[in-house]
């Protein structure tokens, strides 16, 4: 790859984003429009900014390499996705969401939840979990486009990770969500066209549709001795039931993302910026197609490079990559594909990484300054004080990515991500699900769900969960054992399969022994619904 | 089917696609459905940000009365 044509792409790129986002920031006036962009968002802007937030280089890169070594069990999470993350997500949470969102005028997720169970702990507890969680998402996904800089140029990993930074930073303190859902629209229309030529040119490349897949299905006598250990049995064929393997493809990867993606703040805020449930109906249509196309092509090319590294190479893909699940997608564009895609992947990516992040920096943003700040000092964001808040909260909230994209450990992007959808699935999903469909649903009820599920998983993540309690090493310090319970499945078992049950449990069993709510205050919140 | 063999990957491989398809046909079928209260909404919208304004105003006016 040539590094002058690539600048002069890249910088065509950023002139054509930076000109959108200039447009929206002078549109961006009060506290308000920064928020929740006037809340008269058109669908297909609306449609692809969901899925353009939602689809990051995380899913391409992280997902598509993770799919590259457990194979097409994944295409399990593409369904979740659809099916779940938008089917779902847009007719029965999108439409509540909207209608109640506006009935109580709520600005942020936090704030959603926070008026709906009329508890400012709510909302700035939640907007703490998010500050302090979002920046383990947001470093995957700056981990993601930098490995393909990494791999396709020969650039530094770190220079390439705070050029990254920086480009997104700027573009984000000063769009507002106003400036990140049009430029989300441009960025997702590129993400399709390129994902669509790369599912495409792949399954040309090897030979069509049926001989593509029943080669890599020959290939499930050349699964790693590791890995066949631990359940692996191809890459066309489920795990073996409740191995190891199996537990972290079903419970954490495709559980964990695909529930989680329900109660993801940067996702569920864009309902309540729909002007009426027909932009959610017609965003429905677009969304579904969009995803597809997203993690449908990264997830079966993931796999597919498989066959195309042994062909060309004689090596399975996580061995050509050096043994870096994070670097196979970057590899395969760039030894597979024709030269000029690489430069238009480039821009895919680009588009991934800095739609999903500014989307993340600007939840963080309003998390601390709406959320946090407006809430304990009972400072009105007219005068603008917390629009300057909320910027400084993105600028810390960049740093803290660019450190843990630094220290991180290589094939850390799908992990990381899986980490904070089931942190956000455990402390928020029961407390939203009651907030939209169980009217008897109480404040103690729902901020017990919350602490319940939000400690359940941190303490399953530090003292249970293998890969992140060993990493972590806080269980070995104490107690001197990497994790609390040896006996499987235990260590393998995701966070998010015993937190969420257990403040699901929890919400529901607190709010029938408390005191039911207000009648006017449900009147009011679902007035319409 | 597919070149796959096992039923559990290629289930999940049309699934995906019968229920990218099901939401094709749900945003056809709702294409104009749902825009029955748009206009009342706004028009909501506008009115609590002007009862809040005034409200702001008034707290700014008692504060310039107390001097």
């Amino acid at each position: 790859m040539d590094a002058l044509v690539l600048s002069i792409v890249v910088i065509f790129y950023l002139i054509l984003i930076g000109y959108v986002g200039y447009i929206a920031w002078k549109r961006t006036k009060s506290s308000e429009d920064f928020m929740v962009a006037g809340r008269k968002t058109h669908p297909y802007i609306m449609a692809l900014s969901y899925g353009a937030t939602f689809i990051s280089t995380a899913a391409i890169v992280g997902f598509g390499g993770v799919a590259g070594v457990y194979g097409m069990g994944l295409l399990w999470l593409t369904f979740l996705n659809i099916f779940v993350g938008i089917f779902i997500a847009f007719v029965l949470f999108g439409k509540r969401t909207r209608k109640i969102g506006h009935n109580l005028s709520a600005l942020t997720f936090p704030e959603f939840l926070a008026r709906r169970f009329n508890s400012k702990f709510i909302q700035y507890f939640s907007g703490l979990v998010i500050f302090f969680g979002m920046p383990l998402y947001a470093a995957a996904v700056l981990i993601g486009i930098s490995r393909f800089i990494e791999t396709t140029l020969n650039i530094d990993y770190n220079i390439a990770l705070i050029g990254m930074a920086i480009i997104i930073a700027v573009y984000v303190v000063f769009g507002g969500l106003r400036g990140v859902m049009y430029t989300d629209a441009v960025q997702g229309t590129i993400m399709f066209f390129g994902m669509l030529f790369l599912l495409v040119a792949t399954y040309v490349l090897l030979g069509g549709v049926e001989n593509a897949n029943q080669a890599l299905t020959n290939m499930a006598n050349l699964v790693p001795a590791s890995a066949a250990a631990t359940g692996s049995t191809g890459w066309t064929s489920m795990p073996a039931l409740g191995s190891p393997f199996w537990w972290n493809l079903i419970s954490t990867l495709v559980l964990g993302v695909g529930i989680g993606v329900l109660a993801q703040p940067q996702l569920a805020v864009r309902f309540m910026t729909v002007k009426s449930n027909r932009e959610l109906n017609r965003a429905v249509l677009v969304g579904g197609i969009f995803i597809l196309v997203m993690t449908g092509t990264a997830f079966v090319v993931g796999a597919l490079s498989n066959v195309y590294f042994l062909q060309n190479s004689g090596q399975i893909a996580i061995q050509a990559a050096g043994g870096n699940i994070d670097k196979i997608i970057p590899l395969f564009i760039s030894v597979a594909m024709p030269a000029w895609f690489a430069y238009l992947f480039m821009v895919t990516l680009m588009s991934a990484a800095m739609s999903t992040m500014s989307s993340q920096f600007h939840v963080q943003g309003t998390a601390i300054g709406r959320d946090v700040y407006e809430t304990i000092f009972h400072k009105k964001g007219e005068e603008g004080s917390s629009i300057w808040i909320a910027r400084g909260g993105i600028v810390l909230a960049v740093a803290f990515a660019v450190i843990i994209a630094f220290i991180a450990p290589p094939s850390v992007v799908a992990q990381a991500t899986a980490i904070f959808f089931g942190l956000c699935a455990a402390a928020f999903l029961s407390m939203y699900i009651c907030a939209l469909f169980w009217k008897r649903a109480t404040k103690t009820g729902a901020i017990s769900g919350l602490l319940v599920g939000t400690f359940t998983s941190i303490f399953w993540l530090v003292f249970i969960h293998k890969k992140e309690a060993e990493a972590l090493g806080i269980a070995k310090m104490l107690f001197g054992q990497d994790v609390l319970i040896t006996s499987m499945p235990w260590p393998v078992v995701d966070p998010i399969v015993i937190a969420l049950p257990l403040a699901l449990i929890v919400t529901v069993v607190v709010s029938l022994l408390t005191q039911p709510p207000k009648k006017e205050h449900i009147k009011k919140a679902f007035k319409g619904v | 089917m597919l070149g796959i063999n096992d039923p559990w990957i290629w289930g999940a491989y049309i699934l995906c696609i019968l229920s990218a398809l099901l939401c094709v046909v749900y945003g056809i079928i709702n294409w104009n459905k749902g825009a029955e209260h748009e206009e009342e909404e706004i028009m909501e919208e506008i009115e609590w940000h002007e009862k809040e304004k005034e409200m702001e105003e008034k707290e700014l006016g008692i504060w310039d009365e107390e001097g």
